[in-house]
């Protein structure tokens, strides 16, 4: 498949008069379109400044990253690359501009000069996709956190942006309106989207086909959710969570239970002790 | 002790945005306590914790802490509360002038001031030499934990902790959960833990209430919460990961953490 973001040795620092602080340091990567790859990462592991570089709201220090074969730093590729490239961020109440929902989801289509009936159009199937049409015509103040955040993705969406690259979009969010954009963002991957996505939640991850870990502004593995969380001890080393029958499978295994090693979920755990 | 009774609470009463956001509350928080209240964005967590707190008045009903009725401005010095997000309030040059700002409101001396950052920076596990960083330069479970250090530094009886761990990576959360909360709850500090992460409250909580609708649905151990699932439905919430994986596995147990289920199944 066709590689659309390429990122080739990008290092970044933050400036700041208290010295400068290296973000990412030499990473390389590149995400196929169509993909869906969940990157985690601790507090200042570099992963939200890493997502900051696929849509050139931030440009690399060094090296250089190519969005559909374009570099970010040449500015006459930004509107292209942004034009390809949404993002929607943690905190719902932070991204939302307008006074009425079905304004918010048209404000980025105006800005691109569409004529209004194009826009109409765009912002009623994008409000559809989210499953939020009855609320078109509401105060974005009066939805839950989960249904602002879907808003935000309408507005994304809207967009009809190749890729979407989720930053903690659920961090914020009660169990309830966490469901919602899990459940959201694997029909936006299965319609085609690239989705880049963000999280501390390890379910969430272990839901995407690829996961990247990230530590001290590095890739340290990069592989399925499977490899990945089924090296429990690795994982608990670097300070993450596993999803909760890979550490159970893993507790047993210590215990002397023979069970196989790459156990992910709670139905592969209840075959193994049958 | 608090204790709330027949608890109601209506925003902008007498105007078309009228809304009630509370209704018919009673419990009681014992001291050495760990209480956690649960429920969905939009339960009426918040705006209880505003009201036990004394932030917001009353409408109807009672609150007393200590025999003291809220609106007795003496309670403020019982109660801390840690906002969701503290360390966005962050705002001094220092760690250490963070911390003092609110001790030094209470016009406490420059020693007990002095001595109450220290003991505050050392509950939270921040060591001395940050004291003289900017909190700007510190990570973002640090932040949260110069914040917790500010309102430590009040030494209040009573703690709220408004969703204390969301948003930290997985190792910042259970640091503070496991070490910080765990020392201030042992040192009989009382805790109200305002959360929706059943995880959090099964493994720190000693009684939990369960708000829907401005409402309590349940009063109860956490234990006996989880093996009720038609309130967590109701309510919005989901057991624990560990006590789902149980059931899935076919197992009629309520587990609360991974430690009782590794139990469960090594012994026949």
């Amino acid at each position: 498949m066709k590689n659309f973001i390429r990122a080739e040795n990008i290092s970044y620092t933050y400036k700041s008069t208290n010295g400068d602080r290296l973000a990412l340091n030499g990473v390389s990567l590149s995400i196929a379109a169509g993909e869906f790859v969940a990157i985690i990462g601790t507090n200042g592991s570099g992963k939200s400044t890493l997502a900051k570089h696929f849509n050139g709201l931030l440009l690399p220090t060094e090296g250089k990253i190519f969005v559909d074969g374009l570099d970010t730093a040449d500015e006459k590729n930004l509107q292209h690359v942004r034009e390809n490239v949404g993002m929607v961020f943690q905190n719902p109440d932070s991204e939302i501009v307008a006074a009425i929902v079905e304004d918010d989801v048209a404000f980025g289509l105006e800005n691109l000069g569409i004529a209004p009936e194009k826009i109409r159009e765009r912002v009623d199937l994008a409000l559809d996709d989210v499953n939020m049409s009855d609320y078109k015509n509401f105060a974005p103040s009066k939805l839950s956190g989960g249904q602002k955040q879907r808003i935000a993705i309408a507005g994304v969406i809207a967009m009809r942006t190749k890729v979407i690259v989720f930053d903690e979009p659920t961090a914020m969010l009660d169990p309830q309106g966490r469901r919602e954009i899990i459940s959201l963002v694997k029909r936006l991957h299965a319609q085609g989207l690239t989705i880049i996505y963000i999280t501390h939640f390890m379910e969430e991850a272990a839901a995407a086909q690829r996961v990247i870990v990230m530590e001290k502004g590095k890739i340290i593995r990069d592989d399925t959710p499977r490899e990945i969380f089924t090296d429990v001890k690795e994982m608990k080393r670097l300070g993450f969570d596993v999803p909760v029958a890979a550490d159970l499978a893993y507790r047993l295994r210590r215990k002397g239970f023979k069970l196989p090693q790459k156990i992910l979920t709670a139905e592969e755990l209840a075959e193994a002790l049958k | 002790m608090i204790s709330v009774k027949n608890l109601g609470y209506t925003y902008m009463i007498g105007t078309p945005f009228e809304k009630t956001a509370l209704k018919n509350i009673s419990f009681e928080v014992a001291e050495g306590e760990v209480l956690a209240i649960a429920g969905h964005t939009g339960s009426g967590k918040s705006t209880l914790i505003q009201l036990v707190a004394g932030l917001i008045d009353l409408t109807g009903g009672s609150i007393e802490i200590d025999g003291l009725k809220v609106t007795d401005k003496k309670i403020r010095r019982l109660i801390g509360i840690v906002f969701q997000y503290p360390e966005q309030q962050l705002f001094e040059e220092t760690v250490e002038s963070d911390i003092a700002f609110a001790p030094k409101n209470f016009g406490l001396s420059e020693e007990e001031i002095s001595a109450r950052v220290n003991e505050a920076m050392r509950q939270v596990g921040l060591s001395d030499e940050l004291k003289k960083v900017s909190p700007f330069e510190l990570s973002g479970g640090q932040r949260r934990r110069v914040a917790i250090a500010g309102i430590l530094a009040l030494k209040p009886k009573y703690l709220i902790l408004d969703e204390p761990t969301a948003g930290l990576d997985p190792l910042a959360k259970e640091n503070l959960l496991s070490e910080i909360f765990g020392a201030i709850k042992k040192s009989g500090v009382t805790i109200i833990l305002v959360s929706h992460n059943m995880d959090d409250i099964a493994r720190f909580a000693d009684r939990v209430i369960v708000l829907a609708h401005g409402e309590i649905l349940f009063n109860g151990k956490p234990r006996d919460l989880f093996a009720r699932e038609e309130i967590l439905t109701c309510a919005g919430l989901e057991p624990p990961p560990v006590t789902k994986l149980i059931h899935a596995l076919g197992i009629d147990k309520i587990v609360l953490t991974l430690d009782e289920a590794e139990k469960i199944i090594s012994k026949p």
